[in-house]
């Protein structure tokens, strides 16, 4: 062994200094990574010579509770490479714009002084404005100067502001969460112009409809350490390992502390390697499963045997006890609504009644109203909206039955239906009557009603299964099979486990969801059949417990105080939201290519219509907004108010309505198509607009840029539209200018007309906030924004100042502007409709924020726009901050810090600066519940008047903590227990959501105050949802994918999914030469080895997928890991990476993931005025869909052209 | 007995996410360079697969490692006297296409692209010749059972099972896949060493390290085909070797090897083991069943007095005993066995050793071609989804007794957990159990203990390096300070 000895000689090693030099830095900072991940991770940024050289996790979190794993070190192989991009060659140093557009402007510009009138000579020219759209996405940039740039962007807002009204620009950026100023730069600017912008979270198909529906929230989730408490853990259509890198050690953990986890997939996915069982549910039946849980569930730990645990839940924090009222007809009965306590002799004089619901007392035999319904949170007196089993109108102790089997007066036959089978079926419910202002009525308990649904018999006759076995019987076992693929004793060892644990440990059980189930059409319903599974367990609002839905950074944290400052309610009330899915829907018209009403509908009544019929519906019914409002603009309709005498807003606002009464004024929505109701100028930052972020993205290149398109479908709903306009032929083109801000030239930017180069993640400060974990991070300036990069605060700043600027000859003095704003969900409009009633058809009166939107008139200064964006303003003195209904009074603490803060003047008057990003990093944090304890004590004190309950204390011993951006950069904190959020964070416990709901008693935002298992406005007794049930996925011949696509050769059809990547966050980083190394080179497309057999595929052959929407060509993955029928476009790599050329599409270039989608609305969701059904900004509304789509895929004939 | 300490390391698999997080981590310290770009010290391979480079722990085909022949061990590759003289010959290298070819792409060509037809897009382009390329390989080709037919089942530790297990092993019931992530082992019998004509690789004394001088090297690559694990590159911009360094700057500087302070996945521990040098050879000799056993009695008790006594005549100092009696590696690998060395066949007695992973239940298709799960509420053995053997093929050179017994604790653990913490499991199930697998609810707690909730500082404990002392062996520890040693790469130069 002579040779394997120690180096003695230290001389022989001085060497060693060559890596050490390596490993030398001059400075480390720290960040974070402002992209859509969820991650939320604190990274220490390396600095070099001036250079960033690379990024290390900080380890540095404060601990949890004693007995959990910490949450060092967070981060992931993509946050890991991020700065391979700050010196890459697709950096974007300078300000860009195309050659065509930037002849043509500089050639108006030399005829026109004023920089309007340029933009208005090119508007004019028609064939000037084909010219540059036509060159739209093909190269042939040009560098230019930022006030050139941003000259063209000012001229083209004033231009369409003055032409068409500022609500024809639109503003998309998504996810405030992961870096809260940028977003809020881009929209207070928005806000402050009057300009809509647009939601992502619905968008994205990231927004669970089922949690509104629910608990009306758009979500409420654990923070990931509370997995560990979790001691049944189920996954579904969420790849943890893949999607939630930094959080997955904590089940792993857990498992190793006696968890169980088990993984309902239809592939082997990296966390089914993870699982203890792997459950290949088939893609988009996962409800059926849950339905068949539930059924086991209700069966042998409801009907067969009690648990006293489960009981006493689902009586205090569900609707299952509350009574519904049976509809009879000549079909024989129906579930139909509440029974709304007005309606009874002893309740009848209640302030509320309508919105007021009862419920069986057994002690008195007597339905009982108890407190904390929606009607007791608007009323007139306070502090009755409260989950205390208390009779609302004189305090007695309520004792609410769950089932009326005892006590029943008769049993009827209800029809339930069976959607998947298109059958109904009669199962005996019972009943009691109660005497009501309508006579003597039949009513039943949610809970009963839940009974039957499942087809648990309890000893009634009817249509029930006989046993597990029965597969004809709705979801039962044996019925599921058919949909599922998995055997009925594997639902029922999953069943009788799941339950039991949550049996034997108060509800620790959690099933944790992401976008594999979310983004399918009927999402919703998947969602509420295992919530059931988890509800009728106990397992919500209990830490280990709980719906865990993963998807999309929708946790803005400091939400109250950042809306202030985003949304520009500092200066002006009714800001312009407007929910993504329609606005795509509509203004790319991918409604065009529907024909309705859609099998999914019901084939009568008011939803018996095309769905772009129901969406204008919807607008007109303050269900939803729309952007733009009026097919006039709406400085112009208060101009002409005026004329006509109308001065006040009231008169204004009424003149308005009575012209839409009339006709004489049209909603935009009702044409969509018309050049007049077009959205003109696009701004985009923090996004990728076109690309990933555009269902249906081919519509889109030909709606919106007028450039070419890869979609082959027809246009189908002429003839099935009734109120909408048909215009011929289909308008191309629409947007004059898409701008985007970027620091790497991506899909958006490379499609739009002016690329403004804005500063890294590493080269700004700003706010970072997750789900998954409590801390809130910053974004720190590492280096300078880089070449001629601006932060997004800067460029917004800039841009307010150009516009200013260039606005005198055109709006030279303040005006007026009308807002249309829909019904919002945590104001007194969660009262607004007991019935649906249409206005336009002559149902009632139009009554603005009753009947149809707010109209709100509100003043514009746009020469002083700049002077608003960079100050704060008094609004927020006198409104206080709200979030989710909290409102927080602020006067005296607006005083303290603008003491403190340095001082903006203007307009002879002094404010807090917002000039720069750190600035309103302050005002965020001062003002936020969740950074500074103050605020948080007082939104308690705020949530004691409402609720009657004692609550501060869950704030006192946090009342002196306040946390600024400094302390941030020194370690990460935890966020405050607030009231805006339902979790209690105190003495280092996990972070659950509906903690407050069920230990301190505080009703959930819904109708009854409870957690709903049952829906009953119109619209869900129309669609068959107003129970858990089970939908399947959209038929290939329902998705109209494969209408004109024709299969060549050797082909095959798949059911494509587009799950989240491994090597990207959705397109950021599948550029990243890092991961495309340690992937394949570009974005494969994976197909099962059988499959592959069958055309012709080898693994790493070249193949085209496409359908009517579009083509993808990529390379093969071949893998015995997917299942057969089904093929994986992991979602979103950038269409810039090297894909080819098309033969099956006259070839042009290949596109992305969602060149095969188009957007599918389903228009229960557009439900509004309703309790829970209510509208709010990306926590509300018709979510978009992707997985529903069919491809044929076939071997790439010849050799792939570039 | 001969004491050595050697920071050493545990991968716990049963937590490994496959995310790869480590092998960036170590990319962008070290390998970003020209020449470097394909170097992957830090990599990850997902099993059954044929790993990076392809195929490497075919030892018929690349000849690294050790043997026992004719008594003797000697290297694989071929004796030393024969190395000599074929010094310029290497018949059993890995060549480009076992690796990869690097390539990166055109990516100017979205800014600077002139109005054109069609949208541009960026192609590969090779980073070796600058010309443009095909993608056909990469560092991770076959990540999550990518190309299944052709990688996966073409696994060498396949060649134990039959041709209907191997088949087996990718229908729907049995699928199965897991995740091996590798650096180097810094043997304590290192084959690279032995390789090397040049004697440019040593072990550090201090800490086992196995480093490549970079003023030594002289290229000609027998380290590369010594090394049984293939974890030493040669780079072709320098024409020197280079290998995982175990980020000494950074560990001189107490903080754990970057690959290891990235890992999300919590798998990494690293700390002191303190073996027997005198012991290397005939540990190294002994036949392969009883390879593994033999390696941890060539790893010594820091709490033994004579080990301690002893380790103090060898110049080990307290504080580093102290370290050794507080590692996570030797309670995984000595305390407790769970921990077992990768290929020990190779006989390089690898430092590095890997808790195997718990994989689901397998499933059967019934009558109705319906999926249904085995019954077992966790992982088991009779359910496993993956045969034993290909497990004592990868970590105990086919000794199978060896792999069953450390899962057969692991699971214990997990059910007296379960008993514990939910009650389904009778506590006197937990009990026999706990007894079956020859362990004790004390051991189990530890094992979940530092399993589940150890922080960063238990993950990784990192001895002292007493760097002032080592510098005082070459220079005067002040003046080191105090001048060049704080970084001067190039001295200033007076005039032309």
């Amino acid at each position: 062994m002579s040779w394997i000895r120690d180096l003695i000689n230290p001389n022989a090693r001085t060497w060693e200094e060559f890596y050490r030099n390596r490993w030398q830095h001059d400075r480390v900072v720290r960040s974070t990574h402002g992209v859509n991940c969820t991650g939320s991770c604190s990274w220490m940024i390396y600095v070099k010579d001036g250079i960033v050289t690379w990024e290390m996790q900080a380890t540095d979190y404060p601990k949890l509770e004693a007995g959990l794993p910490g949450y060092e070190p967070r981060g992931c192989p993509r946050g890991i490479v991020f700065s391979w991009y700050i010196y890459s060659p697709l950096r974007i140093k300078y300000p860009y714009v195309r050659g065509v557009l930037l002849d043509a402007w500089r050639e108006a510009r030399s005829r026109h002084a004023d920089p309007v009138e340029a933009w208005t000579e090119i508007m004019d020219n028609a064939e000037a404005r084909r010219q540059y759209q036509a060159a739209r996405g093909r190269g042939g940039f040009r560098r230019t100067s930022w006030d050139e740039s941003l000259e063209i962007v000012a001229a083209s807002l004033l231009y369409t502001a003055k032409k068409y009204g500022p609500d024809r620009v639109a503003g998309f950026s998504p996810i405030p969460a992961m870096s809260m100023l940028s977003y809020a730069a881009g929209s207070r600017f928005l806000q402050l112009f009057g300009a809509p912008l647009l939601s992502f979270y619905d968008l994205y198909a990231d927004f669970p409809p089922a949690s509104p529906e629910t608990w009306g929230e758009k979500t409420d989730v654990a923070e990931s350490a509370d997995w560990y408490n979790s001691k049944y853990i189920v996954t579904t259509g969420s790849n943890l390992n893949m999607t939630r890198t930094p959080d997955v050690h904590f089940v792993a953990e857990a498992r190793n502390n006696g968890s169980k986890l088990v993984v309902l997939s239809p592939d082997f996915s990296e966390v089914a390697r993870y699982a203890d069982w792997w459950i290949p549910v088939h893609s988009g039946m996962d409800a059926a499963f849950w339905m068949a849980v539930d059924h086991v569930i209700l069966q042998e730990f409801h009907a067969a045997r009690q648990v006293p645990y489960f009981v006493n839940y689902l009586k205090r924090f569900s609707d299952s006890p509350f009574l519904v009222a049976l509809d009879e007809s000549e079909k024989g009965y129906t579930a139909g609504r509440f029974l709304r306590a007005g309606r009874l002799a002893r309740y009848g004089s209640v302030e509320n009644g309508d919105w007021k619901f009862l419920v069986f007392d057994a002690k008195t035999g007597e339905p009982r109203m108890p407190r904390g319904a929606i009607g007791s949170r608007w009323q007139a007196q306070k502090g009755r909206w409260n989950l205390e089993l208390k009779d609302d109108l004189d305090g007695t102790d309520i004792d609410p039955l769950l089932t009326l089997l005892e006590n029943r007066d008769a049993e009827l036959p209800v029809t339930f239906s069976d959607a998947a089978n298109n059958l109904t079926f009669q199962r005996n419910v019972p009943v009691k009557y109660v005497e009501t202002a309508d006579g003597r009525i039949a009513v039943t308990t949610v809970y009963d009603l839940l009974m039957a649904q499942y087809g648990i018999p309890r000893g009634l006759v009817g249509n029930y299964p006989q046993d597990y076995n029965d597969s004809n019987a709705p979801y039962t076992p044996a019925w599921q099979e058919k949909f599922t693929g998995i055997s009925r004793n594997t639902v029922i060892q999953f069943a009788r486990e799941f339950a039991s644990t949550a049996e034997k440990t108060g509800g620790k059980c959690t099933v944790i969801v992401g976008s594999g189930v979310n983004h399918w059409y009927h999402s919703n319903l998947h969602y509420r059949a295992s919530i059931a599974a988890l509800m009728l367990c106990g397992c919500i609002g209990v830490n280990g417990g709980g719906l865990n839905h993963y998807t999309g950074q929708e946790k803005l944290v400091p939400a109250a105080s950042w809306s202030t400052l985003a949304m520009a309610l500092d200066w002006t009330a009714s800001p312009r939201l407007q929910n993504g899915p329609s606005f795509h829907y509509v203004h790319s018209d991918q409604w065009r290519y529907e024909k309705g009403p859609l099998e999914a509908q019901p084939a009568e009544g008011r939803f018996a219509r095309h769905v772009m019929d129901l969406q204008a519906d919807a607008v007109r019914m303050g269900w939803l907004p729309f952007y733009p409002q009026f097919d006039v603009s709406p400085i112009e309709l208060v101009k002409r108010a005026a004329q006509e005498g109308a001065t006040t807003d009231e008169e204004i606002t009424q003149w308005v309505v009575t012209q839409l009464k009339n006709r004489r004024l049209r909603l935009a929505v009702e044409d969509p198509d018309a050049s007049e109701n077009w959205p003109r100028v696009w701004i985009i930052w923090r996004a990728n607009a076109i690309l990933s972020s555009a269902k249906g993205h081919e519509y889109f290149l030909k709606h919106y840029l007028g450039v070419h398109d890869n979609a082959i479908a027809d246009e189908v709903a002429k003839g099935s539209v009734e109120d909408v306009v048909w215009r011929e032929p289909t308008r191309t083109g629409k947007m004059d200018l898409v701008v985007d801000l970027n620091f790497r030239m991506d899909t958006s930017a490379l499609y739009s007309d002016v690329v403004l180069p804005s500063a890294t993640w590493y080269e700004k400060n700003d706010l970072n906030t997750t789900d998954l974990h409590s801390y809130i991070h910053p974004l720190g300036a590492a280096v300078p924004p880089c070449w001629e990069s601006k932060t997004d605060w800067d460029i917004f700043k800039a841009l307010s100042e150009k516009v200013s600027a260039l606005s005198t000859p055109h709006f030279p003095a303040p005006f007026r502007d009308i807002v249309s704003t829909p019904l919002l969900h945590d104001t007194p409009d969660d009262l607004a409709q007991p019935q649906v009633k249409n206005w336009y058809t002559g149902e009632c009166e139009p009554v603005p924020g009753k009947t149809m939107p707010h109209l709100t008139v509100v003043e514009r200064d746009y020469a002083n726009l700049h002077h608003r964006f960079c100050s704060l303003g008094p609004r927020l003195k006198e409104e206080g901050v709200e979030d989710r209904g909290v409102h927080i009074p602020v006067a005296d603490l607006y005083d303290r810090f603008a003491a403190s803060a340095p001082a903006y003047e203007w307009g002879d008057r002094t404010y807090p600066s917002l000039v720069d990003a750190l600035d309103a990093a302050s005002m965020v944090l001062y003002f936020a519940p969740e950074t500074n304890g103050e605020v948080a004590y007082r939104a308690f004190q705020s949530r004691e008047r409402e609720t009657g309950l004692k609550l501060v204390d869950l704030a006192e011993d946090n009342r002196g903590v306040r946390y600024d951006f400094e302390a941030l950069k020194a370690q990460p904190r935890r966020i405050l227990t607030s009231p805006c959020w339902s979790g209690i964070t105190n003495g280092g416990r996990p972070y659950t959501a509906y903690c407050q709901n069920t230990e301190r008693l505080i009703p959930w935002r819904t109708l009854t105050g409870r957690q709903h298992l049952y829906l009953d406005h119109e619209g869900y007794l129309a669609f068959g949802e107003n129970l858990p049930t089970f939908k399947p996925r959209i038929t290939l011949e329902a998705s109209l994918n494969l209408v004109n696509s024709v299969r060549e050769g050797k082909s095959i059809v798949l059911n494509c999914l587009t799950p989240h990547g491994k090597w990207h966050i959705h397109s950021t980083y599948s550029d990243d030469l890092r991961m495309l190394t340690l992937s394949r080179g570009i974005e494969p497309f994976w197909l099962n080895d059988k499959d592959a057999v069958e055309i012709g595929v080898e693994d790493n052959d070249w193949i085209e997928a496409y359908n009517d929407n579009g083509v993808i060509v990529t390379r093969a993955v071949v893998s015995a890991r997917i299942p057969t029928g089904l093929g994986f476009f992991y979602h979103a790599p950038e269409r810039t990476i090297a894909f080819p050329k098309s033969p099956m599409r006259k070839n042009r270039r290949g596109g992305g993931t969602n060149s095969i989608t188009r957007l599918r609305l389903k228009p229960v969701l557009m439900v509004g005025g309703y309790a829970q059904h209510c509208y709010r900004f990306n926590d509300y509304g018709p979510a978009a869909s992707d997985r529903d789509t069919y491809v044929i895929v076939r071997r790439l004939p010849g050799k792939p052209k570039w | 007995m001969n004491v050595r300490s050697q920071v050493s390391m545990v991968f716990h698999l049963d937590k490994c996410i496959g995310c790869h997080t480590c092998s960036l981590a170590c990319k962008n310290l070290w390998t970003s360079r020209p020449g470097a770009e394909y170097m992957w010290w830090n990599n990850v391979e997902t099993k059954p697969g044929t790993g990076y480079p392809t195929l490497y722990e075919d030892q018929e085909q690349y000849r690294g490692g050790w043997e026992v022949k004719g008594g003797e061990l000697r290297l694989k590759l071929n004796t030393r006297a024969r190395e000599l003289l074929n010094i310029s010959y290497n018949p059993h290298l890995p060549a480009l296409d076992d690796y990869y070819e690097p390539w990166t792409y055109t990516y100017g060509d979205l800014i600077d692209a002139p109005l054109q037809e069609d949208q541009p897009v960026f192609t590969p382009i090779s980073l070796v010749t600058g010309k443009e390329m095909e993608i056909e390989a990469g560092p991770n080709w076959d990540d999550d059972l990518g190309g299944s037919g052709i990688y996966a089942a073409n696994d060498p530790n396949l060649k134990s099972l039959s041709d209907e297990e191997k088949e087996r092993l990718l229908d729907v019931e049995r699928i199965v896949y897991f995740y091996l992530p590798r650096i180097c082992n810094h043997c304590a019998n290192p084959s690279c060493v032995a390789a090397c004509p040049a004697g440019a690789i040593y072990k550090r004394g201090e800490d086992g390290i196995v480093l490549v001088s970079q003023e030594k090297c002289m290229g000609w690559r027998m380290c590369v085909s010594g090394c049984p694990y293939k974890k030493v590159y040669y780079n072709w911009e320098t024409g020197k070797s280079e290998k995982c360094i175990l980020c000494y700057p950074r560990l001189e500087t107490g903080q754990a090897p970057a690959c290891m302070h990235s890992c999300v996945g919590r798998i990494r521990y690293l700390g002191l083991l303190l073996y027997d040098a005198d012991r290397i050879h005939q540990t190294a000799m002994r036949p392969d069943h009883e390879l593994v056993d033999a390696q941890r009695e060539m790893i010594l008790d820091p709490f033994d007095p004579e080990v301690v006594r002893q380790a103090r005549n060898d110049g080990i100092g307290d504080a580093v005993l102290e370290s050794a009696r507080n590692s996570p590696v030797f309670k995984y690998v000595k305390k407790w066995k769970i921990a077992l060395p990768l290929h020990p066949e190779f006989r390089t007695l690898p430092m590095l050793f890997y808790v195997p992973p718990l994989l689901p239940v397998t499933g059967s298709t019934n009558d109705d071609g319906l999926y249904e799960s085995a019954p077992d509420f966790f992982s088991s053995l009779e359910s496993a989804r993956v045969p034993i053997r290909y497990m004592a093929s990868l970590f105990t050179a086919g000794d199978e007794g060896q792999v069953v017994a450390v899962y057969k604790k692991l699971m214990a653990g997990r059910l007296f957990k379960r008993a514990q913490t939910v009650g389904d499991v009778s506590t006197e199930k937990a009990a026999q159990i706990l007894v079956e697998a020859h362990t004790t609810p004390e051991e189990v707690e530890e094992i979940y203990q530092l399993t589940s909730l150890a922080g960063f500082d238990e993950r990784f404990v990192i001895p002292p390096f007493s760097r002032e002392a080592a510098i005082g062996l070459v220079q005067i520890t002040q003046t080191h300070q105090e001048g060049g040693g704080m970084g001067f790469l190039h001295e200033p130069r007076r005039g032309l």
